[in-house]
């Protein structure tokens, strides 16, 4: 079957197998920022955004993007125009073996989208789904707080 | 106190490869594919105990898609370790890539190589297995035991070196010294304890799998692209078991998801590649999460029985340990966790008279142990900590002043460091930097010792606090070794090219930075390469807490030769004499006189007495300096439910000097945050026929964002002479910390001791009622 939808900005389209996963198409197109931990919605490397919202794309079969708008890690910004979440993630220390990184910026793109004055235990409980075993979480948090600062314009402490 | 002032060492410059990581550019082994290539799955042992009697793998083969199965039947048969060791191994040879006998629920019966994941999977079920059962042992006392059912009881299992290994037996490893008159101390103790610990099985949970792509390069050459800790370990260990010269295997390291002491183990390698060397075309083995549960590697469970004594005075005179260690199926890393047990905890205490140690690893029909970050200390460190605040309390001493009358000093000895090794004898070593007391009077003040602790309360949330003292190494002495190779680019930039390997800790920040500071350039200006068993010179691989101190020795050698090497070109520029000169900025100064590195570089690329010039050099431990640290937490018991709630949580840590603070407190927070875990969630929970029943991260619960206590890291400095730039090691030392810290503040909340983990509410509970 074929699926139609905007990937990063950009119309996407592809043929897929019904049941065919969100993270394995994309990676087979070449965004493999996206990761795979589990497959089964229990750890977050593979969180993209669908319409804005957070989703593990290991969870979303192929026909559930028709016509909505993905957004992948490398659709938020590049090395040399990171997007202020990704340069206070390097700044802040909080990526470590950066498998965990991408699903952590995007679910905290999320929280900052809804949320632009979150207390630490707003972004702790909004990075809840995403698993990181390198970094116990401390410098993470740093981070998204750092990063919603600079977001809202703020100078830093 | 930093014996040079340093620019670039000490100060926490930015990961070199965080913004590729986080915009998600970096490749890892699994953003690569090729075109044609394969997908293999593994089918595991539904038994915990059997003999193949046949396997029948002909349904599979007519499935479309399929293009490979390799089963005992078909798989060479090569005796070898998993374990990803220095040469020969201490670890037993006792596996092979698939064996008739199965040895534990997940044990690898055959491989399936078709056209997709998927056909793969579908083929798994239609290849006929016929086992003929067999008893399991589920516990490793039991194991040790006249009459047990003899796991390896193949004639071809051996241990590669003269060490201890009776298979029939079930004894994998042993290992055991004693020093001074034990029983005549025991004997005339005023003060004794003899008690027992259990520490439990636990799974590294790097979010990366498990994952190999093996590929032939047009010359016929094995390429593994691997998710490894050791890849040149991995060269040889897939080499022999492929009956291939090392010269005819590159492995290549990309970024790694993490490994913990996880990758350390070569255990899929040799199947990708015999795969691909049978199909002749490219090969992708990649773990599920359940697979890195069942079959890939975990901590060793030990169960310790720990003696001390300790005269009025409140001096520890006795420690003697004898511990089992469940090594599961196959003997990964039997003996040295084993000895690992002892020679990375008895040392802290050091006013004793007699010291005696013991460790047996057992053979049983459960998932297979190995390397996992503390590697022994973690279990030993949870004995001896709660042991001695339990002796504290007996001789009516705050255990903080029990530590400070015992605990090891700078300029002393300890003569387990001889007596212990990593199946050799140890090396003797006398210890020259030693931040432990800072680490206890920093530590105790950062949680509020004097006025918390011994609070406890009769409410329902009962507040409590408690510590450990812990240490580590750094590599292990006159075993791993560390090379690097330095190469000066026209603009004075330079090409780091290390066996080390990164495997998310930072390693190639922290060698950039050695590398700059010996130079006199920018951290950004050292571009790293790590590692490529064809590129980058060898090194044992990431492990044993080396990379900082070994590895970081050899790049600060081959810096210093390359600078050598400029001052000596720069010195011609300026007609002077070598003498006097030094690296700084990015110049050569000598008095008021300056030429730019990059000067230095563009003549001796193009101009004047042509060469590349470039560093080289290697680099051993004679001695494995230990880095010390002292944990504290404060805890709350919900005395209803059981539920422990970690509050605050301090980490004072002696790394010598932090190459880099920011990272150092990563892995330490890292650290923790792992061990917490371990010590109240994570846990393998079998049933009565060796199946693991939580075989995923929500039957496997580890740590996510809201179970950070308030967690506190603090970096006291100390110098060490042998080290680079004063630095020790600091990735394993604090997963140590939280086991006995948590039992330790238990006791003092309720008045309950914890001596078997985790310490899971419904455990908890239990003891709280008595039972
Ligand atoms: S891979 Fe999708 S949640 Fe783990
Ligand atoms: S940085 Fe490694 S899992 Fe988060």
């Amino acid at each position: 079957m074929r699926v139609t939808a905007t990937v990063n900005g950009s119309p996407f389209s592809c043929d897929v197998a019904p049941g065919e996963r969100l993270v394995d198409v994309l990676r087979a197109h070449g965004l493999t920022g996206t990761k795979y931990g589990c497959g089964s919605g229990e750890c977050g490397a593979c969180v993209v955004l669908l319409d804005g919202e957070p989703v593990n794309s290991c969870l979303v079969v192929l026909p559930r993007i028709e016509g909505h708008s993905i957004t992948t890690i490398e659709g938020l910004g590049t090395p040399s125009v990171p997007h202020p979440i990704q340069e206070a993630f390097a700044e802040a220390g909080a990526v470590q073996c950066g498998y965990c990184t991408p699903g952590m910026v995007l679910s905290a793109y999320a929280l900052l989208q809804r949320n632009p004055h979150p207390t630490r235990e707003d972004v702790a409980a909004a990075l809840d789904g995403n698993l990181c075993r390198c970094t116990g979480y401390v410098k993470i948090i740093d981070a998204v707080m750092m990063a919603a600062a600079r977001l809202r314009g703020e100078a830093l402490s | 106190m930093n014996e040079y002032d340093t620019t670039v060492v000490g100060h926490s410059v930015r990961k070199l490869d965080a913004m590729g990581l986080a915009s998600g550019r970096h490749t890892f082994t699994d953003d690569f594919a090729l075109p044609g290539m394969l997908h293999a799955r593994l089918l595991l042992s539904p038994h915990a105990h059997a003999r193949i009697t046949s396997v029948d793998a002909s349904e599979a083969l007519v499935l479309p898609g399929v293009v490979s199965v390799v089963s005992a039947a078909n798989a060479p048969r090569v005796f070898h370790t998993t374990a990803g060791q220095g040469f020969p191994e201490p670890s037993p040879h006792d596996s092979v890539m698939f064996d008739w006998k199965v040895r534990h629920v997940g044990d690898r019966v055959a491989v399936i190589a078709a056209v997709s994941e998927e056909v793969a999977e579908a083929a798994l079920g239609l290849i006929r297995v016929n086992y003929e059962v067999l008893e399991p042992v589920f516990d490793p006392l039991r194991a040790l035991e006249p009459g047990a059912p003899v796991i390896h009881d193949e004639p071809e299992a051996h241990a590669a070196i003269p060490v201890v290994y009776r298979p029939k037996q079930n004894l994998a490893a042993s290992a055991e010294f004693s020093t001074g008159p034990v029983d005549e101390v025991w004997d005339q103790a005023t003060h004794r304890l003899d008690r027992t610990y259990q520490v439990h099985r636990a799974s590294h949970c790097a979010i990366e799998p498990h994952e190999v792509i093996a590929y032939l390069d047009p010359d016929g050459r094995l390429i593994l692209r691997s998710s490894t800790q050791v890849p040149f370990h991995a060269r040889r260990i897939v080499a022999n078991v492929l009956g291939l010269p090392v010269g005819r295997v590159r492995v290549i390291k990309p970024r790694i998801g993490g490994g913990f002491g996880g990758k350390q183990e070569v255990f899929l390698e040799q199947i990708a590649g015999l795969l691909c060397l049978r199909t002749e075309l490219p090969v992708r083995l990649r773990l599920t999460r359940q697979e890195v549960f069942m079959t890939s590697r975990t901590r060793h469970p030990q169960h310790l029985r720990l003696r001390s004594a300790a005269d009025g005075e409140g001096r520890v005179t006795l420690l003697d340990l004898d511990t089992v260690l469940d090594t599961g199926a196959y003997g990964s890393h039997a003996l040295t966790v084993a000895t690992n047990t002892g020679s990375k905890v008895l040392p802290l205490v050091n006013r004793t008279r007699a010291v005696r140690f013991r460790a047996r690893s057992a053979y049983t029909t459960l998932p297979v142990s190995g390397a996992y970050r503390g590697y022994g200390a973690t279990q030993g460190a949870f004995a001896l900590n709660v042991q001695m605040d339990e002796m504290a309390r007996d001789l009516g001493l705050d255990v903080l002043e029990l530590w400070r009358r015992n605990h090891i000093r700078s300029g002393e000895s300890s003569p387990v460091f001889q007596a212990l090794g990593e199946g050799t004898e140890g090396v003797p070593m006398s210890i020259r930097s030693c931040g432990l007391e800072q680490c206890l009077e920093q530590g105790s003040k950062a949680i509020g010792w004097e006025e918390k602790r011994g609070r406890g309360g009769n409410g329902r949330l009962v507040r409590g606090i408690g510590m450990a003292a812990l240490m580590q190494g750094s590599g292990i002495p006159r075993i791993d070794m560390a090379s690097a190779t330095l190469k000066l680019n026209d603009d004075g930039s330079v090409n780091l090219l290390v066996g080390a390997t990164d495997l998310g800790t930072g390693s190639d920040t922290i060698l950039a930075q050695i590398a700059a500071e010996t130079l006199g350039i920018r951290a950004d200006q050292v571009v790293v390469y790590s590692s490529d068993t064809d590129l980058t010179p060898f090194d044992t691989g990431a492990y044993a807490s080396s990379t900082t101190y070994i590895s970081g020795e050899a790049v600060r050698r081959a810096a210093s030769d390359l600078a050598g090497k400029i001052i000596r070109v720069a010195a011609r520029m300026m007609g002077t004499e070598l003498h006097g000169l030094s690296l700084r900025g990015g110049l050569v100064i000598g008095g008021d006189r300056v030429v730019a590195v990059s000067d230095v570089a563009l003549r001796s690329l193009y101009q004047e007495d042509q060469e590349q010039l470039m560093g080289m050099a290697s680099a051993w431990g004679e001695v494995s300096p230990p880095p010390f640290s002292a944990h504290f937490a404060e805890i709350e018991v919900d005395t209803l439910t059981g539920r422990i709630r970690v509050v605050r949580y301090v980490a004072a840590v002696d790394c010598g000097v932090a190459i880099n603070p920011a990272l150092a407190q990563g892995q330490t927070e890292g650290a923790v945050m792992n061990g917490i875990g371990y010590a109240l969630c994570e846990e393998y929970l079998m049933d009565d026929r060796g199946r693991m029943r939580n075989g995923s991260f929500v039957g496997y619960r580890i740590p996510s964002s809201r179970d950070v206590p308030d967690l506190v890291t603090i970096l006291v400095p100390t110098y060490e002479p042998t080290g680079p730039y004063g630095a020790k090691s600091i990735s394993e030392i604090s997963i140590n910390g939280p086991l006995p810290v948590i039992s330790n503040a238990v006791y003092d909340a309720v008045g309950v001791r914890l001596r078997s983990s985790p310490f899971t509410p419904d455990r908890v509970w239990r003891l709280l009622k008595g039972e």
